[in-house]
């Protein structure tokens, strides 16, 4: 199971990559393997601020759906313009290609409370 | 949870397998889509072993089926099969199953998984007749050769000429060496392909030889979640979604496996002929999204104006089609083809519209 050392997790399976205040965010290898094939990726609070934990899209496959949260408090930016043509991106390059939106940061120190690789690695077991 | 008598191989095979119906079932291998295009293009196989079968044997078991079934089992002849439901003595329905007529007085009722207990004991407190029953789910296995290569692929591992099976239709013979195989034209899918039924202790040896026949045309397994989609294209209903206890044959456009005929005094006939010469308030409807998102099971159906008309009963994005499709109960008025409705997604009222079944022609 690919988790890369670099990024920091939830444990509702989401990732965000900070390099700056402004972050990306998806969902990980091991979330989108359990979820299938991804077939619609639906993120309708671009503009808005969101605390952490509140729900910033939903993923559908074909057999279920989920929603996703925000990892730390900040302002969606933009969803992936290549998910509305290409959902699959998340199935195929969950931490690459596959990033479902782009962040700006209320607290960088939010970050630091997430879980690392190893600790998420420990909860997937 | 009960293992089928493939759940070792599913597993070798790295298949993601759930709970189903009491059993540890594979949901899917390479990915829904790749295994739903498979059968449409190809051939792919489906354990489904899950399902229950029940022997009604004996001189009265003609008069029993004619009081617990639907259809018109005195037209069944043998060799062939039949769609049926068990009306549930409230307008709803226990079960949907397949009725083959084995032999003379000897019938074979094809049930759905999670249902086999509840439906023997249905059977068994209405069986006033005398018929004879017998639960062999435990000792017989079930795959479905589903696709446009099925016939050719089984055609390989049995002498008995296939191609004259007619569609719901059956013969016993040898396959892949193994002897007293049910061979049936029948299936889930819409794809076309056999339903194959044999003792449980031959299930390797012929999985195998399937694969081994079918490899020319990449044969693959298939899990449940194809099964799922597979069915829904089609507009096929499934017990426990579109169907259930509270549902009447009539609302759910069974009309055509509920026969009126005489002399048959089958379980709710008064009150299913009654909705038939009067009309339901609601009706089983298939729909496709006109705008985009993925209907599922629960969610509402609302009219224009946002009031509620019905509520979803299955629903997934169609792999050939790449749309939302799905069925639902509409109230009366709201059910002609082409009439506007709206699912609430999330919150949100999508547009769709009432469909014709199936979604996809052949």
């Amino acid at each position: 199971m690919n988790i890369p050392q670099e990024l920091r997790y939830t444990k509702d399976h989401e990732w965000i990559r900070v390099d700056s205040e402004i972050a990306y965010v998806g969902i990980t290898e091991f979330a989108q393997g359990e979820l299938g094939e991804i077939v619609f990726i639906e993120v309708e609070t671009v503009g808005e601020t969101l605390a952490e934990a509140d729900v910033f899209g939903t993923v559908e496959a074909v057999k279920t759906v989920s929603d996703m949260y925000m990892p730390v408090a900040g302002k969606v930016l933009a969803l992936n313009p290549n998910l509305f043509e290409k959902p699959e991106l998340v199935n195929q390059d969950p931490y690459g290609d596959g990033w479902i939106i782009k962040v700006e940061i209320e607290n960088l120190a939010d970050v630091a409370g997430l879980l690392t690789a190893d600790e998420y690695a420990a909860l997937i077991g | 949870m009960k293992n089928t008598p493939f759940t070792a191989i599913h597993e070798a095979l790295g298949a993601k397998i759930v709970p189903f119906a009491g059993y540890n079932m594979p949901v899917e291998y390479s990915g829904i889509r790749d295994e739903h295009i498979t059968v449409r293009s190809a051939v792919g196989v489906f354990d489904v072993s899950h399902m229950g079968e029940i022997w009604v044997k004996g001189p009265d078991a003609l008069l029993f089926l004619q009081k617990v079934t639907s259809n018109d089992v005195s037209k069944l002849e043998i060799g062939k099969a039949q769609y049926s439901c068990f009306p549930n003595g409230k307008g709803g329905i226990v079960d949907d199953l397949v009725v083959y007529h084995y032999e003379h007085q000897k019938y074979m009722l094809v049930v759905n998984a999670s249902n086999v207990e509840k439906d023997w004991n249905w059977l068994v407190e209405n069986n006033t007749e005398g018929a004879e029953l017998e639960n062999a789910s435990d000792n017989i296995a079930q795959l479905a050769i589903q696709g446009p290569k099925a016939l050719e692929t089984l055609q390989k591992l049995t002498f008995t000429h296939l191609a004259s099976v007619p569609y719901y239709g059956f013969v016993q013979g040898i396959l892949g060496g193994v002897e007293n195989v049910i061979i049936s034209n029948t299936g889930y899918t819409g794809a076309g392909g056999f339903e194959i039924y044999f003792y449980k202790e031959h299930a390797e040896k012929i999985w195998h030889a399937l694969f081994e026949a079918g490899a020319e045309f990449g044969i693959k397994p298939i899990g449940l979640g194809a099964r799922d989609t597979l069915r829904l294209e089609m507009g096929y209903c499934l017990y426990g979604n579109d169907i259930d206890d509270t549902t009447s044959p009539i609302e759910a456009g069974l009309g055509w496996i509920t026969k009126f005929v005489p002399g048959k005094a089958f379980i709710d006939r008064s009150v299913l002929e009654k909705q038939k010469a009067e009309g339901v308030s609601r009706k089983l409807k298939g729909f496709i999204m006109i705008d985009r998102g993925i209907p599922r099971h629960g969610y509402p159906i609302l009219d224009a104006d946002g009031n509620r008309i019905g509520e979803v009963t299955s629903g997934t994005q169609s792999p050939l089609l790449n749309v939302g499709i799905g069925m639902g109960y509409v109230a009366t008025g709201y059910d002609a083809v082409g009439t506007e409705i709206f699912i609430e997604i999330r919150g949100k009222a999508i547009k769709a519209q009432i469909s014709a079944l199936p979604f996809i022609k052949k």
